[in-house]
């Protein structure tokens, strides 16, 4: 079974987010970017199948700041390769990023893509029922529970409520992952140095894009506030609120 | 031309709150391209054809009644082939990023996800996204032809788009069955030790909270406030809390009178569940956390000090 999980970098949203001076997307240099914490999710997955019915897992990114970090963070983790994309813009749209991933998978050759479900910048649409499409594959996103066996793979979809719906799959088919079997495993510094230098990231040029539908952008903004919370200055505010309410 | 298509998605037979809203979406953009609001449901019964009035149309397609991702695009697809509607709308649901993604990447279809508000000015559809966690709009121009868009839950009221009485009613064929995805069962939600849904007060905690043995701060305030415990996402998927305790969109949705939300940042998925709340009282040490946004009282600072000041004071 050949995994392959694209990896893809979004801001911290812990952070100050700033708009770029084009006042269409965010500012990239400034920002503080991690992995986007669904795509840790697929990676996890895809590690927890390798390690319990075998198979490969190769992490992809589109080069950019950091990919190498990223790219040796998964080898750390456990993944058998990794692989950058070079040539390809690591912000495009994932109309974009989705033909440019499925040149990758074409070459790379895989019996499932495990993506995150979302990530945090998904304006035109999700990057895994993309990818599907433009493979050709069936896609199915919201998943958890993954269970491989022979060429099909049984797994949850995630609806509203808690409710979700079992189905099998025959592969290779793409998967957009909401969370992974276990929490994410972490890979010490001291681990991925060491991987550093012993193992290799490799490169693949992208494939042209192409033509994509594209909506294009005129402004980014914050959200206006509404009213918005009275701030309290301390937790007695609070129990002040609370007593207002009739709970203490 | 001009016409909107709002797929109407059902689950465990009823039509979903989400319909509803995209019927009143709808109704708005259709005003502004000069066309009209037809429901595509696919796999749906009469008992739902008959509560989508709100719509001019209904095109009905018949296939199996649990929805399957090949089996409802293929549907859609066909539908949207024939009648060429320059807008389909469908919800930023889990059923609606299948469909909608898969529509925009066959049909060569410009897309808006998460969208608060689609409108239509000159001709050409503008969408709204709701992005970065609910910290960044962006407003996105999909141009004058077809294009699809995924709406965000909650952005208008589904009362608007409530109306009994079956529309006028049209054969979209039968779905190809897929060949390679089989729908295989429905799981029920597993039924926990408490109902959260019922609850008049919650203290619901986040990632914030840090680790596991930490949300015993959280119990030991809820048991001083007579209140249940109810978390985000994360403390679930960590395994930390059973899934009964999720609030949000692929949780349960919660209208206490008093939620108390501890190192949530109110991510839009999380908001859906608990925004109508009678009160809500947010502690983050995020002054920009989008929980402030929805909270009625807010308290910037560390939530292990503002609880443990809390616990002095009761
Ligand atoms: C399809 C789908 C469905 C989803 N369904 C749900 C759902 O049902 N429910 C849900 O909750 N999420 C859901 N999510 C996930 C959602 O997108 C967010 O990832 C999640 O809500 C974030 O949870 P959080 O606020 O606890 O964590 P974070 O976003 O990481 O926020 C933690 C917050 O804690 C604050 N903090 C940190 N330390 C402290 C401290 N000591 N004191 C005070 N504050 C502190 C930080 O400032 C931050 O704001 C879903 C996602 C997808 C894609
Ligand atoms: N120390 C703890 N660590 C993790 N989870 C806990 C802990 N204490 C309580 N819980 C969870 O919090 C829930 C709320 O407890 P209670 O409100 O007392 O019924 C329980 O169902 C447990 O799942």
């Amino acid at each position: 079974m050949k995994i392959v999980v694209p990896l893809n970098q979004v801001p911290d949203l812990v952070e100050d987010l700033e708009i770029a001076d084009s006042g269409k997307e965010l500012d990239f240099e400034v920002l503080k970017m991690k992995l986007n914490e669904f795509d840790d999710h697929a990676l996890e997955e895809a590690l927890q199948i390798k390690e319990s019915s075998g198979g490969e897992v190769t992490a992809v990114a589109v080069d950019g700041p950091e990919v190498d970090k990223v790219l040796f963070t998964a080898l750390a983790k456990g993944a058998d390769k990794a692989v950058k994309i070079t040539g390809a813009n690591p912000h495009a749209d994932n109309h974009t990023q989705a033909r440019v991933l499925a040149g990758a998978v074409g070459q790379l050759g895989a019996d499932l893509v495990l993506v995150g479900v979302q990530s945090a910048g998904d304006r035109d649409g999700q990057l895994g029922p993309l990818l599907a499409a433009y493979l050709n594959w069936p896609g199915v996103c919201v998943v958890s529970g993954l269970k491989p066996e022979g060429g099909k793979l049984t797994f949850h979809k995630e609806y509203a409520g808690g409710l979700m719906a079992e189905f099998e799959v025959d592969l290779p088919a793409v998967m957009g992952v909401q969370a992974a079997r276990a929490t994410p495993r972490y890979a010490p510094v001291s681990k991925v140095r060491q991987v550093q230098t012993t193992a290799k990231i490799e490169s693949l040029a992208a494939a042209a894009a192409g033509d994509v539908p594209a909506a294009s952008v005129e402004k980014m903004e914050p959200p206006v506030k509404g009213a918005g919370a009275k701030m309290l200055k301390s937790a007695a505010d609070i129990i002040q609120v609370l007593k207002e309410k009739g709970v203490v | 031309m001009g016409d909107v298509y709002v797929v109407a998605e059902h689950l465990n037979g009823e039509l979903a709150e989400m319909t509803f809203e995209m019927l009143v979406h709808a109704r708005g953009l259709a005003g502004g391209v000069g066309g009209s609001v037809t429901a595509v449901l696919i796999g749906g019964t009469d008992a739902m054809a008959a509560k989508l009035g709100a719509a001019d149309k209904v095109i009905r397609v018949a296939a199996e009644a649990d929805y399957n991702p090949d089996t409802y695009a293929a549907g859609l697809k066909a539908v949207v082939d024939a009648k060429k509607p320059q807008v389909v709308m469908a919800g930023n649901t889990s059923q609606g990023m299948d469909l909608a993604n898969a529509l925009s990447a066959r049909n060569n279809m410009p897309m808006a996800a998460a969208c608060l508000k689609v409108s239509a000015a000159g001709g050409n559809v503008h969408a709204v996204s709701q992005l970065y966690g609910g910290k960044m709009n962006v407003t996105s121009n999909l141009g004058s032809g077809p294009c699809v868009v995924t709406v965000a839950a909650g952005a208008v009221s589904a009362d608007g788009g409530r109306k009994d009485g079956a529309p006028a009613s049209e054969d979209g064929g039968k779905a190809p069955a897929a060949t390679k995805l089989r729908f295989k069962k429905l799981i029920q939600p597993e039924k926990g030790d408490v109902d959260i849904t019922t609850q008049d007060v919650l203290v619901a905690v986040g990632r914030g909270i840090g680790k596991k043995e930490d949300i015993e701060v959280a119990v030991e305030l809820a048991d001083k406030l007579k209140a249940a415990v109810a978390a985000s996402r994360p403390i679930i998927d960590a395994g930390w809390m059973p899934k009964s305790r999720q609030v949000g969109k692929s949780g349960l949705k919660v209208k206490p009178k008093v939620y108390l939300a501890l190192g949530i940042s109110g991510a839009p998925e999380h908001l859906e569940g608990m925004k109508n709340s009678a009160t809500i009282i947010a502690v983050n040490t995020d002054k920009n956390a989008p929980i402030f946004d929805v909270a009625h009282y807010g308290l910037v600072g560390d939530l292990f000090d503002v609880v443990e000041e809390m616990m002095d004071e009761l």
